[in-house]
């Protein structure tokens, strides 16, 4: 479980946010500019907050009062990002072990096995990233994220470079996980189509507050 | 025809060494000033980036005299290093690298800052969310990524030590077998009469071996270039 409460002010736009999140895919809906991106980085630990304190589990990550700040590497939470920032120098598969050669453990050939065939890239582990196409690149992250045994899985926007038919060949790969994994997923979504099909609840983002959580019914009349 | 002597042998030898030891031993400075000039914010920063630019733009004899002030037998650092070390400069190859190093100094540390300041940060992030601490992500994607600016530097650096020549003959004058490099047993050749056919020789292995730093420089840049681009 994820428990949040953090204030950043970032020149005119002042963020103050505070929810709980259990399991299951929690989506973080709002316009752009509403503060999505800032949270979950606060939640990584690319971004400070000011203010408040950021829990998962039974961690502290951040708590500005006892000064504790869990530096990124630390915290073992998954990063799927909007333009999937694979390593341009290494191969799909070695950007897939990564995580896994960076924490020192060994190496889970079953579970590689199992993710890159959850996710269709089995067949492209011996590329370079710039020789796939952005389906392929987004779903390479995905995996990378995964193999690192995430205790949370954030997903900024995964879908927002992609074109139409691509967006469609991932979202069906992000419901199997959602179904198949036991990691929890934060995903940033600005459209309700989107966070119709993966989400099971929702922390709806105004202005850098939170407007609204609870389930899918919040998305009603939303576009 | 075209034969080298003995002594031409040595001074190729010796020039080929010094450019070496210049090279490797100012690489990790050049990473670390490149580094520091690429990502410090620190007061004085202006006036590092200039100290290192210095060589560039000042008299090679004036960076040789300096040298000699400093690091000669009875200069504070020259002093110092040899009182704890054993370590001499003056009048020896070692004080040819030195100066070597010195002048090839900012050649290495341009293209290194250049390359540092273009890669992507958010690629440093990415590594960070994976677990990777601060050294490891410097060393698994910052420097894997400068590695076509490190590449261009080193060759910069490499090519510069190898026709060194004002400031060396200042420092550590012309000794032969010992500090006579290339350029410097070429000077020495066109200052006695009917020298000119042994200088022309050595002008031709400097030529041949600047060129083949030069050919070297752009396929290896090309190489680790091709390596981002999935080639």
């Amino acid at each position: 479980m994820l428990a949040l409460e953090v204030e950043k002010q970032f020149g005119a736009l002042s963020l103050a946010a505070r929810f709980q999140i259990a399991g299951g895919v929690t989506a973080l809906f709002g316009p752009s500019g509403a503060g999505k991106t800032s949270l979950i980085n606060m939640i990584a630990g690319l971004l400070k907050p000011d203010r408040g304190c950021i829990v998962l589990d039974d961690t502290i990550l951040f708590d500005a009062a006892k000064a504790i700040n869990v530096p990124p590497h630390r915290r073992r939470i998954g990063y799927v990002f909007q333009e999937g920032r694979l390593f341009p120098h290494l191969s799909v598969r070695q950007n897939l072990d990564y995580g896994g050669r960076m924490s020192g453990r060994s190496r889970d050939a079953a579970e590689f096995e199992r993710t890159a065939a959850l996710l269709g890239i089995t067949h492209l582990l011996a590329r370079r990233p710039r020789m796939l196409s952005g389906g392929e690149r987004q779903r390479v992250a995905i995996g990378r994220a995964l193999l690192m045994q995430p205790r949370l899985l954030l997903l900024d926007e995964p879908l927002a470079s992609l074109d139409a038919g691509h967006k469609g060949e991932i979202l069906p790969y992000l419901m199997r996980l959602r179904d198949e994994a036991a990691v929890p997923m934060v995903y940033v979504s600005h459209i309700a189509a989107e966070v119709r099909q993966i989400a099971t609840h929702v922390v709806r983002l105004d202005q850098g507050r939170v407007a609204d959580i609870g389930g899918l019914e919040l998305l009603a009349g939303a576009s | 025809m075209f034969e080298l002597s003995a002594a031409d042998g040595t001074a190729v030898e010796l020039s080929l060494r010094i450019a070496l030891v210049a090279t490797a031993w100012a690489l990790p400075f050049g990473i670390a000033i490149g580094w520091l000039l690429a990502r410090g914010k620190f007061w004085g920063k202006t006036v590092l980036d200039g100290l290192v630019h210095l060589p560039l733009v000042l008299p090679p004899v004036v960076t040789g005299y300096l040298l000699l002030i400093w690091f000669g037998r009875k200069g504070p650092v020259g002093a110092f290093l040899y009182d704890h070390f054993g370590v001499v400069f003056a009048f020896r190859w070692t004080g040819a690298a030195l100066a070597s190093a010195v002048m090839g100094f900012p050649l290495l540390v341009r293209p290194i800052r250049l390359a540092l300041e273009t890669i992507d940060r958010r690629l440093e992030d990415a590594a960070a969310t994976l677990g990777a601490n601060p050294a490891l992500v410097f060393v698994t994607v910052t420097l894997p990524l400068a590695l076509p600016g490190i590449i261009a530097g080193v060759l910069l650096c490499f090519a510069r030590a190898l026709g060194e020549f004002g400031a060396t003959i200042t420092f550590v004058s012309n000794i032969p077998g010992e500090t006579q490099t290339i350029s410097a047993a070429i000077y020495t050749f066109l200052q006695i009469p009917d020298g000119d056919a042994a200088a022309g020789r050595l002008v031709v292995v400097a030529i041949i071996m600047s060129l083949a730093a030069l050919i070297a420089a752009e396929w290896l840049g090309r190489r680790a270039s091709a390596r981002f681009h999935g080639e």
